[in-house]
């Protein structure tokens, strides 16, 4: 009696189990195929010197060039300057600019409107219209700075400036963020804040006990989302460079990415260079691995971070 | 007893709420505006980008590289200018495509996924799923050098074919959002159309996928627009042919080959743009719903 009833659970699990694995089956082999796979023949082209043609053992020579590349420092200095720059500027602005939507009585569904467009425009149109806005002498940018007496930069032909421009547009492109950010808002019962309004909480105190403790989920997936972005920073920096410098980008061209001064390199447009323009795809997988490895170091440390500070509250 | 004690401090009492009232009345009222001019300052702000843009447009080619604001003549026919020197028709028939093509192969692999990972009760369901968030995560150039030779050995490089058909073998992302959302419909529903001897497949077709439609709906409209704004893939694969590339790559090159004419670029720029701004306006309330359920579930 007792074996048969517990035969039955055992052989329906397993029946279950089988279900899955036909249902997952295509997606698993597509795991495989494009993620598993891949990352072994990552590391194994790691170990090779290889341009399409020949393949040769090379020891550890790629990983030995990565630590003499400037190219991989620079990279990652800009890629950290994103990440604790472009990213916290974005988020906060997007949950200022949230707090304020939500507050509003009039046109609510307009605002949002305007607010969500520009994160729906093509990031080549995007980004070709922010270098044209704000070049010197034909955008208007710095004319609009020059009623308040301010000289703007040559923006994105400045080394100093390039990054803080990439930071303007991906201010203007929040709206997504902006948007999660306004639900998140909303969901957080309003009695909390008659409750802590009757405590004599002033707005900012409001603001730290209760609004901040109700959105911190979402606060922290769009952080940890944010930097794995920058960390894979590619498209805009990329177009940027090239429409600011006029030079046109194909195999074999000397395009060097990052332009003006490599200040918008990041390791994701050196890793394509190396692979894809140079045809060194040993070296360009030895990248390949230092960026798996950062974005897995971002995602942990933020994750870990988040559990820490919700043990605190 | 209570009116004796309510009695004498009426009088004290009801002026001075009233005195409160118009205060607290006034500075609601400051408030009430200042938050509504700070809101029309940004919107400005984040339309002025646009308003530039479709004006320099319609300058002539010398005007464009002038400081102007406000075109002298109006020039229309810059827009025929575009279609006529660049493959701006060729290249949307790609975009359409990739965009298109993918997204319902994304659909079909991966709705199946996702009903799978929030309804079976399997070993490894929890696996699987962190298994799905680290695909999510992974950085697309990260397996870029091992994918191309694949697809190089396959002689389908210089196509957009190896950007489509991994979409045959479920979206991470897609997989990820289709499975928060059915973790939601309660469990009854499935279970009443089993009892009622519904196979699975067929529970999921005419029970799970009506309830889901927002969702899917969500999922269609980010691929769509992901594989329209794609830079990076078709960089990688569309080759170095014009008739082969997407909007983004096609824009993106536009300006090295017309550097002195700004104007033309900013009309290509409008044209790429517009049919975006097209579709959100008629779906609207899919979107907003859809980007809302990326936040909150997550």
């Amino acid at each position: 009696m007792a074996s048969v009833a517990s035969a039955a659970p055992s052989r329906w699990r397993r029946r279950e189990g089988l279900r899955a694995l036909v249902w997952l089956s295509p997606w698993l082999a597509g795991v495989s195929v494009f993620f598993v796979y891949p990352l072994l023949a990552t590391v194994y082209f790691s170990f090779h010197h290889y341009d399409l043609f020949t393949l040769e053992w090379a020891g550890l020579d790629n990983y030995r060039y990565l630590l003499r590349d400037p190219r991989v420092v620079t990279s990652a200095k800009n890629t950290l300057w994103l990440v604790a720059v472009m990213v916290p500027v974005q988020t906060l602005f997007s949950l200022g600019l949230a707090q304020l939507v939500v507050r509003l009585k009039a046109g609510v569904g307009l605002f949002r409107t305007i607010f969500y467009l520009p994160s729906l425009v093509p990031v080549a149109a995007g980004t070709i219209t922010f270098v044209f806005l704000m070049n010197p002498s034909t955008g208007p940018w710095n004319q609009f700075l020059a009623l308040f007496g301010v000289t703007g930069p040559d923006w994105f032909g400045d080394p100093a400036w390039s990054k803080p421009s990439l930071t303007l547009l991906s201010v203007w492109s929040c709206g997504q963020i902006a948007v999660i950010f306004m639900a998140a808002l909303l969901d957080v019962p309003r009695h909390l804040y008659e409750a802590a309004a009757i405590d004599g909480a002033g707005p900012w105190r409001q603001f730290r006990s209760v609004t901040l403790p109700s959105i911190a989920p979402v606060l922290m997936f769009s952080a940890v989302t944010g930097v794995i972005y920058a960390v894979q920073y590619f498209a805009q920096a990329m177009i940027a460079s090239r429409v600011a410098s006029g030079v046109t980008d194909s195999p074999g061209s000397t395009f060097t990415p990052g332009y003006p001064d490599e200040s918008l390199l990041t390791l994701p447009q050196w890793l394509f260079q190396a692979g894809f323009r140079d045809y060194q795809m040993g070296y360009a997988c030895v990248l390949a691995l230092v960026l798996f490895a950062a974005s897995m170091v971002f995602t942990l440390l933020l994750l870990w971070q988040f559990r820490r500070s919700e043990g605190a509250a | 007893m209570s009116a004796t004690v309510t009695a004498p401090t009426r009088p004290a009492a009801a002026p001075r709420p009233r005195k409160a009232g118009t205060a607290a009345r006034r500075r609601r009222m400051l408030v009430w505006i200042a938050q509504h001019a700070l809101a029309i300052v940004l919107a400005l702000m984040f339309l002025a980008p646009v308003v530039f843009l479709a004006l320099t447009a319609l300058m002539t080619d010398e005007q464009a590289l002038t400081s102007d604001l406000w075109p002298r003549t109006w020039n229309w026919d810059n827009f025929a200018t575009v279609f006529a020197k660049s493959q701006l028709l060729r290249w949307t028939a790609n975009t359409l495509l990739y965009a298109g093509l993918g997204t319902l192969f994304t659909l079909v692999s991966s709705v199946p996924v996702a009903y799978a990972l929030a309804r079976f009760r399997f070993r490894g369901r929890q696996a699987a799923f962190l298994l799905v968030v680290a695909a999510m995560m992974l950085p697309p150039q990260v397996v870029a050098v091992p994918v191309y030779l694949v697809w190089a050995r396959l002689g389908l490089t210089d196509t957009l074919w190896p950007l489509i058909l991994p979409m045959l073998f479920g979206d991470a992302f897609s997989i990820f959002l289709l499975r928060q959302f059915l973790v939601t419909i309660p469990r009854e529903y499935t279970d009443a159309a089993r009892v009622d001897g519904c196979s699975e497949l067929r529970t999921l077709v005419s029970v799970i996928l009506p309830m889901a439609r927002p969702a899917i709906a969500a999922v269609a409209l980010f691929q769509f627009f992901y594989c329209w704004n794609d830079y990076y893939g078709p960089l990688l694969y569309a080759g170095v042919q014009q008739e082969g590339w997407t909007l983004s790559l096609g824009l993106a090159t536009f300006k090295a080959f017309h550097s002195v004419q700004w104007n033309l670029t900013m009309a290509a720029t409008l044209l790429v743009t517009a049919p975006i701004i097209i579709v959100f306006f008629f779906a609207q309330r899919v979107f907003i719903e859809g980007v809302t359920l990326t936040g909150v579930k997550g």
